[in-house]
């Protein structure tokens, strides 16, 4: 069956701004990464600030192109995708994001944003699309009362609920999803992780799961990848990293990571 | 041996909103207390009181004492006075403190400058050697450097030591390590513990991180929707928890829990979320209004 | 860092904006009505001449007096009013309708097409508003449409750069990037996203540059380059009285008056946009 993902010695850099054009700084923010997410299964990246780790998601999903390197999803190549192709691809990898604020536009319906990706792909017809928004909000643990409201009048994890039933709305067969819950407050936040595992179950969705915080990450993901300065420092199930950590860099993290019970 | 701070049933309200109702609480001289609780609990808004920092349409009632002496009603210049030497405060985001166009060193010179009568050379000294102290590595070229050219770490250092820098016996920390990286903020923490057990200061903590009380805080309140709902020794309050919202939130930390299991829910009469759109508009408009005094 | 905290003032409250935006809005109304209605409300033709009554005395049938030819003032100054407006608010719309693309597709796609237009606009930045205009006129001739033409190309620049930093702002949303992702194309990006979110600013940079085209073109015909005679035109206006300004100061005080209103009618209404809808100062 193989992967549904791989990546395989990704590189991205870019140029610092300010000078000049010729003479600019290149800043590396991503260093020959490889890694693999399986069918239905939750990769955890994480990193600190500057890791690399949200420029690694956008070239996974193909909004960044890479200098070096290969990605490739369910067997195909995603650098060259164009057209018709690239946007087969997009429908089945799907990103979340962290702001609860910048990720809907506060001009739009909630209903419209979750639509979107709906009428982009021009899924359905137009009655098929709002019967898949309802459903998709009742998914989400939001009533579809809200469809209308805008995204000033709700909480920020309803907001996040959106931005997850926004991703959802394709069936993509793999999440992006880059500090989704880092934004809100603790209670919210295990609502929501809630809410992850419970899609992860019953959809089978794949995810790559982009975050800062180690009990997260440990709640949530079945893999474990370990970010540094744009390099990948340790990878593995995260029962075997979150227990016996083999880089130095893990090992500080684990050691940093204050615990309340 | 009075307290260095006291809240006697302060009430702090922003027009008909209540922010913080009924708080009462003692801080013991060389003691790091933290307030933890969620977004709309009233936590900054108390902080924020305590420093005189409220908002012109904020009404506090109730008594606050910093060092015996009530703060509440003091005039702009004996308030002034107080913070920077008695107490100080710094916030989760270092650039609110920092003019971004001052070399840091010479803004650390300045707070000793304003409280003391200190020639310039004695400040530039006094204030290379409050960099070493918080660990920054080769002062004298940081010294001119302005906050930009810093890493964010490194910036909430300098606010410390600006802080710090006339001795205040209260510090009061809003968030302090919230923006920083895990690793940073373990340093942070505990430099903020060796200042403690160096000077004698005490610490009001703010936060939201219950992980943050189990590292750093000797007491803890638990603060939900303006109250102050228990208080104890950060230790005992964490293994037993006695109010339910308490036990919910620590409940809710995935650390610790078992992978892949649900997380239990916080009990809706005690959600954050309850707390309407507006209301907390409110109170991030509190915390941003007060921040510039 | 006690003093860093405490000398920051909090932020003025919204009163001030709406209050501005009220009393602008209104003024504008006022003489937009007035200028449509020119040919209703003006008392006398101001073309008319009549010479018995030459630089006449400000009286119940010409309450502004009349001018060296004995043309009506009253009558002159609402005309004048009238093509003043509408060569500025021209100008300025005609400016917007390339500006905002411009703005858009630079701070959107960024890189060469940035590069490209930028230095572009930066090129018409290089001359002084007025030589660039008499420029213009040098080549296509003086008149009205000649000088709307002039100051909407005069403003182009501003106007782009207000749209190409706003457009930036928003472009760095999630919500820009999630709509990429889920198939939508750049253009439909460009029109259902960004551009309603970003023509804020540049809305109040134009409302606030409205007020200097005015005086452009006052400016213009004052110099003879802009409306010709015999329509007329505040600048104009102010140009013929500058010589009976001793025997007969209502021919030059009136225009004036006249064009200070307007501008300050504009300059009210930007402000007022400005602190209700910028606050934090995108536009210039």
């Amino acid at each position: 069956m193989g992967e549904l993902l791989t990546v395989a010695h990704l590189s991205k850099s870019f140029a610092a701004s300010g000078g000049l054009p010729w003479r600019r700084r290149r800043i590396a923010a991503v260093t020959d990464v490889s890694l693999g997410v399986e069918r239905g299964r939750t990769l955890g990246l994480v990193g600190e600030s500057g890791s690399g780790k949200s420029t690694l998601g956008r070239c996974i999903l193909g909004l960044v192109k890479p200098d070096e390197g290969q990605i490739r999803f369910d067997g195909i190549e995603v650098q060259g995708l164009s057209g018709r192709r690239l946007q087969d691809f997009r429908r089945r990898v799907q990103p979340v994001f962290q702001d609860p604020y910048g990720s809907l536009d506060p001009r739009w319906p909630v209903g419209k944003s979750v639509r979107e990706a709906l009428d982009c792909f021009r899924i359905g017809t137009a009655s098929d699309r709002d019967r898949r928004v309802r459903d998709l909000f009742a998914r989400v643990g939001l009533n579809p009362t809200l469809m209308g409201r805008l995204p000033s009048h709700l909480s920020g994890g309803q907001r996040q609920r959106v931005g997850i039933a926004a991703a959802l709305a394709s069936e993509p067969e793999l999440i992006i999803a880059d500090e989704p819950v880092s934004a809100l407050d603790m209670s919210v936040q295990a609502q929501i992780l809630n809410l992850f595992l419970d899609l992860q179950q019953d959809l089978g969705v794949a995810s790559i799961f982009i975050t800062h915080d180690l009990g997260v990450v440990q709640h949530v993901s079945d893999t474990v990848a370990v970010m540094l300065r744009g390099a990948i420092v340790e990878t593995g199930d995260t029962d075997r990293v979150m227990t016996r950590p083999h880089h130095s860099y893990t090992k500080n993290l684990l050691a940093a990571v204050p615990r309340p019970r | 041996m009075s307290a260095v701070l006291s809240f006697g049933n302060v009430g702090v309200s922003f027009g008909a909103t209540p922010a913080v109702t009924g708080v009462t609480l003692d801080l013991k001289r060389g003691e790091i207390f933290g307030i933890v609780g969620e977004s709309g609990s009233g936590k900054s808004t108390l902080a924020n009181a305590a420093m005189g920092l409220l908002p012109a349409n904020a009404t506090v009632t109730g008594s606050i004492k910093v060092n015996g002496r009530e703060v509440l009603g003091l005039g702009d210049e004996e308030l002034r006075h107080m913070r920077g030497r008695e107490a100080a405060m710094i916030f989760q985001d270092a650039s609110v403190s920092l003019d971004p166009t001052w070399p840091v060193g010479d803004q650390i010179a300045e707070t000793l400058r304003a409280h003391q009568k200190i020639s310039r050379g004695a400040a530039k000294a006094r204030a290379l050697a409050l960099m070493t102290e918080m660990g920054i590595a080769d002062p004298a070229s940081r010294y001119g450097d302005v906050p930009h050219r810093l890493s964010g770490g490194m910036r909430q250092r300098i606010v410390i030591a600006a802080a710090l820098a006339n001795d205040p016996q209260l510090l009061i920390a809003d968030e302090p390590t919230t923006a920083l990286d895990v690793t940073l903020q373990a340093q942070v923490l505990q430099l903020i513990d060796t200042l403690r057990q160096r000077h004698g200061t005490t610490v009001l903590l703010i936060t939201h991180d219950l992980g943050v009380v189990a590292q750093a805080c000797d007491r803890v309140g638990v603060m939900h929707g303006g109250k102050l709902l228990e208080m104890g020794a950060a230790r005992q309050i964490l293994a037993r928890p006695s109010h339910p919202y308490t036990r919910a939130l620590l409940a809710a930390s995935p650390v610790g829990a078992k992978r892949g299991s649900r997380l239990p829910v916080v009990p809706p009469e005690w959600s954050v979320e309850s707390l309407t759109e507006a209301e907390r508009q409110r109170a991030s408009e509190i915390k941003a209004g007060a921040a510039y005094g | 860092m006690s003093q860093a905290i405490a000398s920051l003032r909090s932020r003025p409250r919204h009163d001030s904006s709406s209050r501005l935006m009220v009393i602008g809005g209104a003024m504008l109304a006022a003489l937009a009505v007035i200028a449509l209605l020119a040919p209703v409300i003006a008392p006398h033709d101001p073309e008319a001449v009549e010479v018995r009554r030459v630089l006449g005395a400000p009286d119940f049938l010409h309450p502004f007096g009349s001018d060296v030819l004995g043309r009506d003032v009253l009558s002159r100054v609402i005309y004048g009013l009238r093509v003043s407006l509408i060569v500025s608010l021209s100008a300025v719309a005609g400016s917007l309708l390339f500006a905002v693309p411009l703005g858009l597709i630079a701070g959107y796609f960024g890189r060469w097409i940035d590069t490209t237009v930028s230095r572009g606009l930066d090129l018409i930045l290089v001359f002084p508003a007025m030589l660039l205009a008499v420029t213009f006129i040098a080549i296509l001739g003086p008149g009205s449409v000649v000088a709307a033409i002039a100051i909407a190309v005069i403003y182009l620049p501003i106007l782009a750069r207000v749209m190409r930093t706003s457009t930036l702002i928003v472009s760095r949303n999630d919500y820009v990037t999630g709509a990429r992702a889920r198939g939508a194309s750049h253009w439909r990006v460009l029109a259902s996203h960004i551009a309603p979110n970003a023509l804020g600013p540049v809305i109040v940079q134009a409302s606030v540059l409205s007020a200097f085209a005015l005086q452009l073109e006052a400016g213009l015909s004052f110099l003879g380059l802009g409306t010709q005679p015999p329509t007329p035109s505040l600048g104009g206006m102010l140009a013929d009285g500058r010589e009976v300004l001793i025997q007969a100061p209502w021919v030059e005080i009136f225009p004036g008056l006249a064009i200070v209103v307007a501008v300050l009618a504009f300059t009210f209404l930007g402000e007022g946009l400005r602190r209700a809808f910028d606050p934090k100062g995108v536009a210039e």
